[in-house]
């Protein structure tokens, strides 16, 4: 059933594409530093909206450069989503293959902690971690690796059961291999296609938590930035200055937007059996 | 039957078990527990009473049992900024917390269920791709974010609704469209599969050639069929609601349980926050085993066929 690609899915990743560049190369759009300030232009409008030209996208409340920001901001939200969801989804793998590897007990005990994460909203677990231990960029970091790990593990767990009755990997075991060999080289491109799609269906939930929970004033600390740490700088100017939360959700919502759809032609095309009924 | 709800109790009481035992472990982690609770500026002997009264001079599976204890009849201490009982915190702040959640959720099933039916019944035009289109936007956009865009739009340019707090019924309307679109958006989107499956059902066809008229048969022979998965998701959807209004409560300066969550972490005032947590996990645990057994009345299947 392979078919083209929709219009919709091709903006999609040409937008995402867009926003890695601007992420990577951002710097090249403004001349200014990230933490430099210009006191005389607090709070300036856009320069199409009749502000200084020499910020396009205006100002923040100390006169820092909104493209410098914003490029600054990515960076950081991209990068923190990224590592979250690539510890995450290594993380649970592994856990995933362990509880099939020894079932038992050990099983049952990685499963209990399974069904204890699926039973809480995510934030609350981060924001009780937050509070006890401090905020600091590792336990951040951490944080975005702890979430949608149970998915992961799930998902491999599910895999290896169902593979390690089948002929193919009977054989290999027949044939004297080593269990990580069976796990790391033949069940693992097995199990590649359903965990890239939850790879690219977690990413912007990352974001999304990265984003609030930075909004909340309880993720990204300043000096470092974020776009969600702009967004919630920018919520006490929101009758004189607008631009400063506007610009990082629009940034926040186009990335989740065109994440999603993709996630969601990935899913449908590579893997028939998750296929649901809405699309 | 009663296996059913057997098994469906013990893992409610398994978690609430693993939440406290979680609070416990990241209590004694993190540092001392006394100069969390008490504070970095306690006088020596008040520290010796704390010692005593929480039984810290005890061994440790000592301290972890009467912890357990504590917990489950809801002591958990006074508030390290305000000096009173943090479960009188809590209560103070739940009335808030709870109508804005029940009116969000309304709003989200008064919209998200029909949205989802007429989707399903135009399937594949006009209506059903721009329902679900929509559907898309309400996963895809921040809650913070929508609550600026809403506080921009009408508070600050057209001036017609209040931007925080709470009183009239006015205050209601944003914090309850910002936090029930998310929820609307999931609702749409299974109530739409759910139909779909059952309106490709034998019985349908039956219930057509009989001459039943088609909004008797979607709303008497679809819709009952269809409510099962729907339930479920209303169920997981509790936990999401309670993350947004962790969110939502902040942006609209509401005063409920979240934006005292919010307050309380980043005063690190951990006796609240412990408490807090509890109480909220207790809740969402509580409220899905309530969504597992009318799952289980609705669908007798479900009883019979429990392990």
């Amino acid at each position: 059933m392979k078919r083209r690609p929709s219009v919709i899915v091709i903006l999609s990743a040409l937008v995402l594409l867009a926003v890695v560049i601007v992420a990577l190369v951002g710097n090249v759009f403004t001349s200014h530093a990230v933490t430099g300030q210009d006191l005389l232009n607090r709070l300036k409008p856009p320069a199409f909206l009749g502000g200084p030209e020499q910020y396009p996208l205006g100002t923040d409340r100390i006169g820092r450069d909104m493209v410098a920001r914003l490029v600054a901001g990515l960076q950081m939200s991209l990068s923190v989503a990224l590592a979250g969801t690539l510890i995450g989804a290594v993380f649970g793998t592994v856990i995933g293959f362990i509880a099939a590897h020894f079932r038992g007990w050990v099983e049952e005990v990685l499963m209990m902690f399974v069904d204890f994460q699926a039973s809480l909203p995510f934030i609350l677990i981060a924001l009780t971690l937050l509070a006890f231990f401090g905020n600091s960029m590792t336990l951040f970091i951490i944080l975005m690796g702890l979430f949608g790990w149970e998915t992961y593990a799930r998902l491999a767990r599910g895999v290896v059961l169902s593979a390690t009755s089948q002929p193919y990997a009977r054989a290999v075991v027949a044939l004297g291999a080593h269990p990580l060999q069976l796990y790391v080289k033949h069940i693992l491109p097995n199990v590649a296609s359903a965990l890239i799609v939850q790879i690219t269906l977690t990413f912007p939930q990352i974001i999304l938590l990265e984003t609030a929970l930075s909004f909340l004033g309880l993720g990204i600390q300043p000096p470092n930035t974020s776009l969600g740490q702009i967004l919630g700088d920018g919520r006490d100017y929101l009758s004189t200055a607008w631009w400063i939360s506007v610009w990082p959700g629009v940034l926040i919502f186009v990335i989740t937007l065109s994440m999603s759809i993709l996630g969601d032609a990935l899913r449908d095309r590579l893997d028939p059996m998750l296929k649901t009924r809405t699309s | 039957m009663t296996r059913f709800w057997l098994i469906k109790l013990l893992r409610t009481i398994l978690t609430l078990w693993f939440v406290v035992t979680f609070t416990f472990v990241v209590l004694r982690t993190s540092g001392d527990p006394v100069v969390a609770l008490l504070g970095g500026d306690a006088m020596p002997d008040e520290i010796e009473q704390f010692r005593r009264q929480w039984g810290l001079d005890q061994p440790l599976i000592v301290q972890y049992l009467s912890y357990i204890g504590q917990m489950a009849t809801g002591q958990f201490g006074d508030s390290l900024r305000d000096h009173r009982p943090v479960m009188d915190i809590i209560l103070e702040r739940v009335p808030a917390t709870v109508s804005l959640g029940l009116v969000a959720y309304l709003l989200a099933t008064l919209v998200g269920i029909p949205a989802g039916i007429i989707a399903a019944l135009r399937r594949g035009r006009f209506v059903d791709r721009a329902i679900m289109a929509f559907a898309v936007f309400g996963f895809a956009l921040p809650n913070f974010f929508l609550g600026i865009l809403m506080i921009l739009l009408f508070s600050l340019m057209l001036q017609v609704l209040p931007s925080s707090g709470t009183g009239t019924i006015w205050h209601f309307i944003m914090p309850a469209v910002t936090l029930g679109t998310f929820t609307a958006g999931t609702l749409a989107r299974f109530t739409r599969s759910a139909m779909l499956e059952v309106l490709e059902r034998p019985y349908m066809r039956a219930a057509a050639a009989k001459g039943v008229p088609a909004v008797k048969r979607i709303l008497f022979h679809a819709f009952p069929n269809a409510a099962i998965p729907i339930v479920t998701i209303v169920g997981l959807n509790l936990g999401q609601l309670i993350a947004g209004a962790i969110v939502v409560e902040t942006v609209f300066a509401w005063p409920g349980v979240g934006r005292l969550l919010v307050t309380a972490v980043s005063q690190r005032d951990l006796a609240l926050v412990q408490g807090l947590v509890l109480v909220i996990a207790a809740t969402m645990v509580l409220a899905n085993l309530a969504v597992d057994l009318t799952y289980g009345l609705l669908d007798p299947r479900i009883r019979k066929g429990a392990r």
